[in-house]
């Protein structure tokens, strides 16, 4: 998606155990210092560690205390960090704001079809392109990696002539569309990887007890497969529902806004009064992808990991 | 994330020789033929709406395409190249876009880093960073943004109003200001990239061999000789390649300014993503737009190809 902030590498990996203390430990003593060296450089480093976690951490606790702080608070010239009350009153304007809910419902629809679109084409490519070994997966990674490189500007402006062709501008399945065919190179990389980390002789013995090619498919490959599915579908969700770019050429019936277009109008608009409200609604907003992201970082992280050893 | 890389190499290693072994392309009674019937569904969008649009935008750069029904377009060869060269907007535009695109890269790499190495000791609180560094990875560009505006607010953000506290001058409009905004920008732009960077640091750290460092701690190395020596070697690969990416996609990306400043104050921070953006859709200029982009991926590559000649070359030696 024209969002770069999150694209990590292709997972290649399904399953990475979970750390133990003690791998902790060793890293750690891996690097054997003197005591006398340690007592030096642990305050630092704690002074270092608590700098990020300033510099990290900060704004978003900024923007949580901003979103329940009254619009008085806001304009005090003595302004409090923390806000007096924890008052709800900024989420509960920004959930009445009409237009609020209707991107949001836009958003929804946007980011659940297109999910399902490229979960449905990517499952059988993604089977091949990891157990047929063809040219398709040298020119799949290649795709790959000169979609990156190529601006979205090149792209849209065609796109855009093409779906106006077809009337698929201002309309939420030209967006479906969109983003189903940039996320789908992504995911069918990851997904392929999953695919990879299935043993195939489990499919070769599926298919000596007599089992037909579906079933081996649907009785053992898929469950086994279920985890890395779930993270390549959540990943396509979080992408849809953060991406601006596409929306913000291809929507302007503000009806068919998605959140993040409707977040960057309000931004034009806001008085002081609403900084509370603006704070609010960007919470909500994030809630979704916040939660899918917890869910799968693991994964993400891991396949990253593999995938970062390769290059 | 602290979990190593090793079963996933192992198995990665191991995966190509399984294939092999059952060789004859499938695993189960299957043909190339089916696997260009399974790959189909996923290659038909793909080549209608994103390989044939790329073509497109591509030549379009080569016409005096432009907004709007009924329009004739023609083929103008190098005209539109001709005109970029003495359009100044344009080329300071792209020289924001190298400050912005290399800042945010390198400060990025060393801010990613530094957290790396501290994420990798046995630190308390460590898992609290660990966490903060991924949460910009899950949120939307736009409410990075939105956030980011809120901080740098000049009367109500916290920024300055902590340079009040400390009895600085605590009234910078630092996105409205023409010293200030490019910096800002970046800065902004160095906290929403840095979850991929120091994961991916940080997986190579913990790839890095420890009886490595313990060798070369017997051999009388001292902290710093070990991370340039050991530390550093090791990473080189892992490092090549996420600043090749970051450097891509910081020259390539466009919401988080566009929300931040939209280019202003007076196209101080235009980057060029925005300043083609609003030649074909605000001004209809399609293909002098489409221009803009192809010479954005000639800058780049060159970049890219100069960058990982001289990284191939120091390898070598």
């Amino acid at each position: 998606m024209s969002n770069a902030t999150v694209t990590p590498t292709p997972a290649r990996q399904e399953t990475v155990p979970p750390e133990t203390p003690r791998r902790r430990k060793s890293q750690d003593s891996g690097i054997p210092q003197s005591p006398i060296q340690r007592r030096v450089t642990r305050p630092l480093q704690y002074v270092a560690l608590a700098g990020y976690i300033v510099f990290l951490g900060f704004p978003l606790l900024f923007l949580l205390t901003t979103a329940f702080k009254t619009p008085a608070e806001l304009q005090s010239p003595n302004p409090t960090f923390l806000p007096t009350s924890l008052n709800f009153d900024n989420f509960i304007q920004a959930i009445a704001k009409a237009n609020l809910v209707q991107a949001a419902g836009n958003s929804l629809i946007v980011a659940v079809a297109t999910t399902v679109i490229v979960t449905l084409i990517s499952l059988p490519a993604a089977y091949a392109l990891a157990r047929f070994r063809t040219k398709l997966r040298s020119i799949a990674t290649g795709w790959i990696l000169l979609s990156q490189v190529f601006p979205f500007i090149l792209i849209i402006i065609p796109l855009f002539l093409v779906l106006k062709q077809i009337g698929l501008i201002n309309n939420l399945l030209g967006l479906i569309l969109v983003y189903s065919v940039w996320s789908l190179p992504f995911a069918l990389w990851m997904l392929q990887g999953y695919v990879a980390g299935i043993p195939v002789e489990l499919e070769e013995a599926g298919a000596m007890d007599g089992g037909s090619r579906i079933r081996v498919l649907v009785s053992i490959v898929l469950p086994l497969l279920a985890p890395g599915l779930v993270a390549t579908s959540l990943f396509t969700f979080i992408s849809a529902w953060n991406e601006f770019f596409f929306a913000l050429v291809l929507i302007q019936d503000p009806a068919l806004q998605t959140l993040p277009l409707t977040l960057a109008r309000f931004v034009g608009a806001e008085g002081q009064v609403q900084l509370g409200q603006l704070a609010a609604a960007s919470l909500l907003a994030t809630i979704p992808s916040l939660v899918f992201f917890a869910l799968i970082q693991r994964r993400l992280t891991s396949g990253l990991l593999s995938g970062a050893v390769k290059g | 994330m602290t979990s190593t890389v090793s079963p996933a190499t192992v198995a990665e290693a191991s995966a190509p020789q399984k294939r092999r072994r059952s060789s004859g392309g499938s695993p189960v009674n299957g043909s190339r033929r089916d696997a260009w019937l399974l790959v189909l569904p996923a290659l038909i969008p793909v080549v209608l709406f994103s390989v044939y649009p790329l073509v497109q935008g591509i030549l379009l750069g080569f016409t005096d395409a432009k907004a709007g029904l009924g329009q004739v377009v023609s083929f103008n060869g190098v005209d539109n190249y001709t005109r970029l060269a003495t359009n100044e907007l344009f080329w300071n535009s792209f020289r924001i876009g190298l400050i912005w695109a290399f800042g945010v890269t390198i400060l990025q790499f060393f801010a990613s880093l530094g957290l790396a190495l501290l994420l990798n000791l046995n630190l308390k609180m460590r898992w609290l960073a660990r966490t903060l560094a991924l949460v910009p990875w899950a949120m939307p560009p736009v409410i990075i943004a939105i956030m980011w505006r809120l901080m740098l607010n000049p009367t109500y953000g916290p920024i300055n109003g902590g340079m009040r506290a400390l009895g600085l001058p605590g009234d910078i409009n630092w996105l409205g200001d023409f010293s200030t905004a490019l910096p800002a920008v970046i800065v902004v732009g160095v906290w929403a990239g840095m979850p991929q960077t120091t994961i991916t640091l940080l997986a190579g750290l913990q790839n890095v061999p420890s009886e490595l460092h313990e060798a070369a701690a017997i051999d009388g190395a001292s902290t710093w000789q070990r991370f340039w020596h050991v530390t550093l070697p090791a990473l080189r690969p892992i490092i090549v390649a996420i600043t090749t990416l970051d450097l891509i996609w910081n020259f390539n990306s466009f919401a988080l300014v566009y929300v931040l400043t939209a280019g202003g104050p007076g196209g101080q921070t235009m980057l060029p993503m925005l300043f083609a953006y609003n030649e074909a859709f605000r001004y209809g200029n399609f293909g002098y737009a489409a221009a803009m982009g192809n010479v954005m991926v000639i800058v780049i590559a060159a970049f890219l190809f100069l960058y990982l000649r001289s990284q191939a070359r120091s390898r070598q030696s």
